[in-house]
């Protein structure tokens, strides 16, 4: 059965999925945006780095989060400079680096999804004296409602996944950054394979059913 | 087309457009003024810029040299750096197909332009909108759940809701059947009778302009060939309307008689009697007829002795070789233009001369609206 380190790092992951799910759709949705509609010639470089994690391994993020955020890292000097302490072996730190992690499994769906809706709707909107802001918010949001769902949907689930990252910036403190799969780790290393069934059945379980209940949304319910 | 020092004594009242425009393979270099009120077509083949002058008078298409002012209100002066963008400029688009917001219900699509548009602007009612269009029993529905021709209704209604000082329909028939077509058109005649602003209307199929145009502009390769109301442009020998297979002028008159036992309405045309058959016209109406140049013969004499009907005398304005063995006459009734188009072996015979006086035999005249 599950102990009380098992339920807190469930509870860890939960928020922290929820946490960085919830700024990605804030970082992502412009991002995405920006590069379903440009025709500069960073969209190719920016497309790239933006699928990254995609290919690296999670080490490498990890490593060079690690030295960014770390103490004579820019970032670690700008948030210690400002009061807020080093991010490494930090929630903050988790999510930043989930951040990262999970940003194309959220920015290329949203980014799908506004490029499925094409230039009609918003030259309509602009017939119709809807200015940008308000055509965004009017007609874009809501024709690309199914790419949010998706885009959310994967950005969380992906992000309760995490391993490598967390292992390199987030190391394994209770209640603070050892999420599930860093505790299946832990179960796994001490042979209590037991325990480490619980947790990793949970995880195919919640996978499957997250991945069952997107694959199976009614194609095309608004479009 | 007219004299430029017309067209700016008219500048306040009409459209005054002019772009310049270049992408690879296409140029738009247009200059136009087209009438304050009515129903202005822009006639071409496809690729001749209709569609992309259209998008220039949206402001959806940025010309880079552009001049545009409407009824006496500058949207576009390059010249002056004044760019009034789309949204706002008081003006309705109906696309060439389908472009009703998926997401919201037809009543819902009808208000996205009304509500934003303030209330001291708005002079078109959504109730008077919805009569106009018909559109009462869709009001709930989702857009999904209209037919092709139901859509083009509720867009048209929609860009009338939002009380637009100039409409610009983009083909707006286009993408419908003949049967969603003859649906559509009587609206769109109604519209032209019944608000007073201007419409741009982007067509390529001539029956269209000849029921719903009062002006027009004919486009070849982005350039303005010709511009003018459209029993002028119609008859010109020297344009590709008149060389047209089924090359046709259009005639407004006035129903002035009937003969009910022939089964007969008769037309005052250029103060002459113009014959057609049917009593749908009701007396008084104004009507638009069309004739085609191939349904209209000659004669040197005035003859009583053909089934004929209508027979009126006409004097030649110019002659012009349609085809091998075809002749297209001008021919001027009473200051009004009509087109036969004869044999070249008759106009030979006959010795058909600009100035000479014979009679048009018209052997039929159709009502188009």
């Amino acid at each position: 059965m599950m102990d009380a380190a098992d339920l807190a790092a469930i509870r860890l992951t939960l928020e922290l999925a929820a946490v960085t799910t919830a700024i990605l759709l804030v970082i992502g949705t412009p991002v995405a945006w920006w590069l379903a509609r440009t025709r500069s010639v960073l969209k190719g470089a920016v497309g790239a780095v933006v699928a990254l994690p995609l290919v690296l391994p999670p080490t490498v993020i990890g490593f060079y989060l690690l030295l960014l955020m770390g103490p004579h890292g820019p970032v670690g000097q700008l948030t210690q400079a400002l009061g807020l302490g080093l991010l490494p072996f930090s929630f903050a730190g988790l999510v930043v680096g989930s951040v990262f992690y999970s940003l194309p499994f959220v920015v290329q769906p949203l980014q799908q999804a506004f490029e499925a809706i094409g230039e009609r709707p918003l030259e309509v909107a602009a017939t119709l004296r809807a200015g940008a802001l308000d055509t965004f918010f009017s007609v874009v949001l809501p024709l690309a409602r199914p790419g949010f769902v998706t885009a959310a949907v994967l950005g969380f689930a992906h992000t309760v996944g995490e391993f490598g990252v967390v292992l390199m910036i987030g190391g394994n403190i209770p209640e603070k950054t050892r999420v599930v799969s860093v505790q299946i780790y832990d179960h796994v290393e001490a042979l209590e394979y037991a325990q480490a069934h619980w947790l990793s059945a949970g995880m195919v379980a919640f996978s499957f059913l997250v991945l069952f209940l997107l694959y199976s949304r009614k194609r095309g319910g608004m479009r | 087309m007219r004299p430029a020092a017309a067209a700016v004594e008219g500048s306040g009242a009409g459209i005054e457009a002019r772009f310049r425009l270049a992408w690879s393979g296409f140029a738009l270099d247009a200059a136009l003024q087209l009438p304050g009120r009515g129903v202005s077509a822009l006639f071409g083949h496809s690729g001749s810029g209709k569609t992309t002058l259209l998008r220039c008078l949206a402001g959806l298409e940025r010309a880079t040299d552009g001049y545009l002012a409407v009824r006496g209100e500058v949207w576009q002066d390059d010249a002056c750096g004044v760019y009034v963008p789309t949204h706002r400029r008081p003006l309705g688009y109906v696309f060439q197909e389908a472009s009703l917001f998926p997401h919201l219900s037809v009543r819902r699509n009808l208000e996205f332009g009304l509500k934003r548009v303030a209330a001291a602007e708005r002079r078109v009612s959504l109730d008077h909108a919805i009569a106009l269009l018909g559109i009462e029993p869709l009001l709930e529905r989702m857009p999904e759940r209209l037919s092709g021709g139901e859509r083009q209704r509720v867009a048209i209604a929609r860009a009338l809701a939002t009380s637009p000082r100039l409409l610009l329909m983009d083909e707006p028939l286009a993408a419908l059947d003949a049967r969603r077509k003859a649906e559509i058109l009587p609206y769109l005649e109604r519209l032209h009778g019944e608000l007073d602003m201007p419409v741009v209307y982007v067509s390529h199929a001539p029956e269209e302009v000849a029921r719903l145009a009062d002006h027009v502009v004919l486009l070849r390769d982005g350039r303005v060939l010709a511009s003018g109301a459209i029993d002028e442009v119609m008859p010109r020998l020297d344009l590709p309307f008149a060389h047209d297979e089924e090359a046709f002028v259009v005639v407004d008159a006035l129903v002035a008689g009937r003969d009910e036992r022939f089964a007969l309405t008769r037309l005052e045309f250029a103060g002459l009697p113009l014959w057609i058959t049917g009593l749908d016209a009701p007396l008084g109406a104004q009507v638009r007829a069309r004739v085609l140049a191939r349904d209209v013969s000659l004669a040197l004499a005035e003859r009583h002795d053909s089934s004929i009907l209508n027979v009126l005398p006409a004097r030649v304005v110019s002659l012009d070789d349609a085809s091998p063995g075809r002749t297209l006459v001008r021919l001027d009734v009473a200051g009004r233009a009509l087109l036969a188009r004869i044999t070249t072996r008759s106009a030979v015979q006959m010795g058909i001369a600009p100035g000479m006086s014979l009679f048009a035999q018209v052997k039929g005249v159709a009502l188009l609206r």
